[in-house]
């Protein structure tokens, strides 16, 4: 235990300003941000990207970028004013008395040094002779629960998955019992089973060792699991900050509101109703607002919020919340939008596409690798089929195989009854213009030297066989039909937000109305509220065009929102197929099970937590029989792990695969299903 | 209305092209490269006309002077003034240099998108002769292409230099290219049914704009210190042309007692080939930032 534990507060900020210095003008980034964090409290930072998390983080260890100062304010940390520390005591302050660990684990770690003389080093840092630090480090992997540290630390980082590699990352961090650990979204690159595991990992230390941590999410599910307490930042200014159950269940600013209202949650399905968005965009870096920062994207706002700034004062005790009129916030009007009309799926008639016996097997150096076992299934006109599964299941694979960027080892898919040629050179232009895809990453999905104009035109002339003034014309509708401006057309990718980018990208797609849009993760490098914007705009497009989605997701409430059927991907195998609202009651596959279990959820409780242990086993080798078997929480004994079950329809329109009968299943899962009151 | 509203957003997709400008224009080291690069091209164009003498001229009374207030850098056996050769020596590396780099930067970048791009048997085919070929010295390329072409002209200076640095550039292309092709913008043009050549050209071409053009004005450095070589040992460039290189050759051997008529036009090879490279440093800090 350190000493400063038991009397000064881990962190406080008081009234911290900090500035990045861009073209030569001081932008505000944190604008007076005051918390405090108790000995052993875990608090909870959230916010959309760009509002500030990251850099309250860095600001707190005095590892701001060369054009970032802190204006004003104080940082002390377990008693200690961080700001006033010179070269040494803060070489000394970082050592011993804060730890960070960052969203990215295998850029943490050095990928020449191996595990075990990384973690060793975290120790000799702080004194410890050479030969007891290799001792410490094997006793703080084991700490951290990696099964066989001996030979996990004679590995290199990038041998060690990246659930594994978090662990160690954590177990540096904890090496030197810190006053203050601050996680900076220590989750988000990982699958949601691992994330489990993880998130249960950190709070069981914490528990254990009484560390106080900064939590830092964009993810209100994971904050409402692992905080105590939490603030919600937007654009640099704390605007609310309570107890986490306090401020979820009744929040009073009207960000939070609308930040809750985004979330797909709550079985809420396209045909019920559309999701909430936030409209606007969060003012740009610096921009300096004489009112409250929110007015400008506030339904409640009135003049006074856009002229005199409202202070974070007390609505309760220990809940504050920067808004003139919190005792409204939950009335925060929803944006009106048009409800729309998806007309019911016809699964009658023929099959939009259709997979048979799709199988993939990739050859490296020498040894075959299964992406895709024998898969089976049929999208129907106008229809979203959801596919789940973590990362390395097959998914993306599946998608490209489809789309015949990869060639599929076995099997084929079919358009319209007419099979596709595997490769997509060998389409015909009207096979290519039926399928189109939405890419995660709108980034490096647009091409930076071109402008929106010029990406769609070219779009046009391809898949719509458009030219000339045309071209121009449906240019326009296209990106009106997409919600972007006209101005938008002449800016260049690098010039729009995440959001009008993706809303680019989809225009690309419905350039030649496309019959099937795969969309691969397309809300996953997004903020929550565009996200939802992003969701209700596809869903608008397909009741408008009837167009069918393949919707590839590991966010699980984006997937049932949006889906009509769901397929379950393990291990290149499909584990269930179903309508969306049976795949997620239940019963379901015991992966299923487990996958939704993993999600940590805004309204806390739910589910009992089923924990898969370990990671998802090599495709080079699948273990025999079912391939779930070795981390499957309900083996029922050899016959898992000797004898495949087959995928085979265990109540109308539900496919599964497993030797347990959908009975039995019914009987295990009512015991946990059942929510914890 | 339409410009009304395009017209902002024109202004600003050229905020970055005039931001990076203003850092070039803010270095110190692009400054002066810039400057002495300028004064040798202003000397190239005006030539003869601000020679104090003629540069090809024999002055027989004046022969093998040290430097004066006459002749700035005194002059060579023959009484020519070597102020005036240098001032006059520019024009032939100024423009064989340009012209095999611009040659090569065009072969380079196309092959090494052609070779990063189609990949596969096309990519190992033309990378193995890639390697080859950097395997070969200047000098032996320079003999071999002089023995097929059969005479030594400015040509065939171009044409070795060109030659050795394709590949060069082709691999600095290549592996951005290789970069690039793996971005779904490049897998979203495939499946809107574009052919290789679109793609290469009009999709991934301006993207690899920035290395191509840092590497080109690397080997623009080298050119240069390439044409002086080849000079000097005799390819290409002849006298009585004032070139520098062709002065060092005249002059080497009276090295000991004339020191002057080697020494001027070889700092002036030396300001050139720095110039460069102080430009090429500057361009590629910006371009890379």
């Amino acid at each position: 235990m350190s000493l400063a534990v038991s009397t000064a507060p881990a962190l406080v900020l008081n009234e911290l300003e900090v500035f990045y210095r861009v073209r030569g003008r001081d932008r505000h980034v944190l604008r007076g941000v005051s918390f405090e964090i108790a000995p052993g409290e875990s608090y909870g930072l959230v916010g959309e990207s760009g509002c500030g998390k990251s850099t309250a983080a860095l600001a707190i260890v005095r590892y701001l970028p060369r054009n970032g100062g802190v204006g004003s304010g104080s940082i002390s940390v377990a008693g200690r004013d961080v700001l006033a520390l010179g070269e040494r005591d803060l070489r000394e302050f970082r050592a011993r008395s804060v730890s960070m660990v960052y969203q990215n684990p295998g850029s943490a770690l050095n990928p020449s040094i191996r595990v075990g003389a990384q973690v060793a080093e975290a120790f000799t840092v702080l004194g410890v002779p050479g030969g007891e630090a290799t001792e410490r480090a094997r006793a703080a992997l084991e700490r951290v629960q990696i099964a066989d540290p001996g030979s996990v630390m004679s590995r290199y980082p990038h041998q060690l998955s990246g659930g594994m590699q978090q662990r160690a990352v954590i177990a540096m961090a904890l090496a030197k019992d810190p006053a203050l650990l601050i996680l900076d979204e220590p989750t988000t690159g990982l699958d949601a089973t691992v994330e489990a595991e993880v998130l249960d990992l950190v709070s069981q230390l914490q528990a254990e060792l009484s560390t106080s941590v900064l939590f830092i999410s964009h993810n209100l599910g994971v904050i409402s699991k692992m905080c105590s307490r939490v603030g919600i930042l937007y654009a640099g200014r704390l605007v609310e900050e309570g107890p986490v159950e306090t401020v979820l269940q009744d929040p009073r600013h009207p960000y939070t509101v609308g930040l809750l209202r985004c979330i797909p949650r709550g079985g809420v399905r396209k045909d019920h109703g559309r999701l909430d968005t936030i409209p606007g965009f969060l003012p740009s870096l610096g921009e300096d607002a004489p009112g409250c920062v929110f007015a400008s994207r506030c339904a409640l706002a009135d003049e006074r919020c856009g002229s005199e700034e409202p202070p974070l004062a007390a609505v309760a005790s220990g809940h504050e919340s920067r808004c003139w009129y919190h005792e409204r916030a939950q009335e925060l009007p929803r944006e009106e939008v048009a409800d729309i009309d998806l007309a019911p799926v016809d699964r009658t008639g023929e099959p939009l596409i259709e997979l048979s016996k799709l199988t993939k097997i990739f050859k490296q150096r020498g040894h075959e690798v299964h992406a895709l076992t024998d898969v089976n299934a049929a999208i129907w006109p106008g229809e979203t089929l959801g596919l789940v599964g973590e990362s390395g299941s097959g998914k993306t694979t599946l998608a490209r195989t489809l789309l015949g960027i990869l060639e599929p080892t076995v099997g084929i898919a079919s358009l319209d009854g007419d099979p596709l040629p595997t490769r997509y050179q060998k389409r015909s232009q009207a096979e290519l213009r039926a399928l189109q895809i939405v890419f995660q990453n709108p980034d490096s999905a647009l091409n930076r030297r071109h402008s929106v104009r010029r990406i769609l035109l070219r779009s046009l002339k391809k898949l719509a066989g458009l030219g000339g003034r045309a071209a121009d014309q449906r240019a326009l509708e296209l990106a009106d039909r997409v919600r972007l401006t006209e101005r938008t057309l002449t800016q260049k990718p690098v010039q729009l937000s995440g959001g009008l980018k993706q809303r680019v990208a989809i225009a690309r797609a419905f350039a030649g109305d496309p019959k099937l849009v795969v969309c691969d993760e397309p809300t996953s490098a997004l903020d929550v509220s565009v996200q939802a914007a992003i969701l209700n705009l596809l869903v608008e497009l397909q009741a408008e065009q009837r167009v069918s989605y393949l919707f590839i997701s590991h966010d699980l409430g984006v997937v049932r929102y949006i889906s009509d059927r769901i397929a379950v991907l393990y291990l290149g195998r499909i584990q269930e197929l179903g309508p969306a609202d049976v795949v997620f009651d239940g019963p379901h596959h015991p992966y299923t099970e487990a996958l939704l279990s993993a999600v940590p959820t805004v309204d806390g409780g739910g589910r009992e937590r089923i924990r898969l242990e370990g990671d998802i086993p090599s495709a080079a080798s699948p273990p025999s029989g079912c391939v779930f078997h070795t981390r499957c929480p309900r083996k029922i004994g050899a016959i898992c792990e000797e004898t495949e079950p087959p995928l085979v329809e265990v109540e109308p329109a539900h496919d599964m695969r497993c030797h347990i009968p959908l009975d039995e299943l019914r009987r295990l899962q009512a015991t946990v299903l059942e929510p914890v009151a | 209305m339409s410009t009304v509203a395009a017209a902002p957003a024109r202004s600003e997709a050229s905020v970055a092209r005039r931001e990076r400008m203003q850092a070039l224009l803010r270095s110190p080291s692009f400054l002066i490269g810039a400057a002495v690069i300028l004064f040798w091209i202003v000397c190239a164009i005006l030539g003869d006309r601000i020679t104090p003498f003629d540069p090809r001229f024999d002055q027989t009374n004046d022969l093998s002077q040290a430097p004066s207030s006459e002749h700035f850098f005194g002059t060579d056996h023959l009484g020519r003034d070597v102020f005036s050769r240098v001032l006059a020596g520019s024009r032939d590396i100024l423009l064989i240099a340009p012209a095999a780099t611009l040659i090569a930067t065009i072969l380079g970048t196309t092959l090494g998108l052609v070779t990063g791009y189609l990949r596969g048997i096309a990519d190992d085919t033309v990378s193995r002769v890639i390697d080859a070929v950097l395997a070969i010295p200047l000098i032996l390329m320079a003999v071999t292409v002089v023995a097929a072409l059969g005479s030594r002209s400015v040509w065939t200076i171009i044409i070795v230099i060109s030659i050795v640095f394709t590949p060069v550039i082709a691999r600095t292309v290549r592996a951005a290219v290789l970069g690039e092709a793996g971005l779904d913008y490049v897998e979203a043009a495939r499946l809107r049914g574009e052919r290789s050549p679109y793609v290469m050209f009009s999709e991934v071409l301006p993207n690899v704009m920035p290395p191509i053009l840092v590497e080109a004005t690397i080997r623009l450095g080298y050119a240069i210190f390439a044409v002086a070589t080849l000079t000097f040992i005799g390819f290409g460039l002849q006298p009585p042309s004032p070139d520098w290189a062709v002065q060092i050759v005249d002059n080497y051997q009276y090295l000991s007692e004339e020191w002057w008529t080697v020494l001027f036009p070889a700092i002036a090879i030396a300001s050139l080939v720095v110039a460069v490279n102080l430009v090429s440093d500057s361009v590629q800090q910006v371009l890379e930032r």
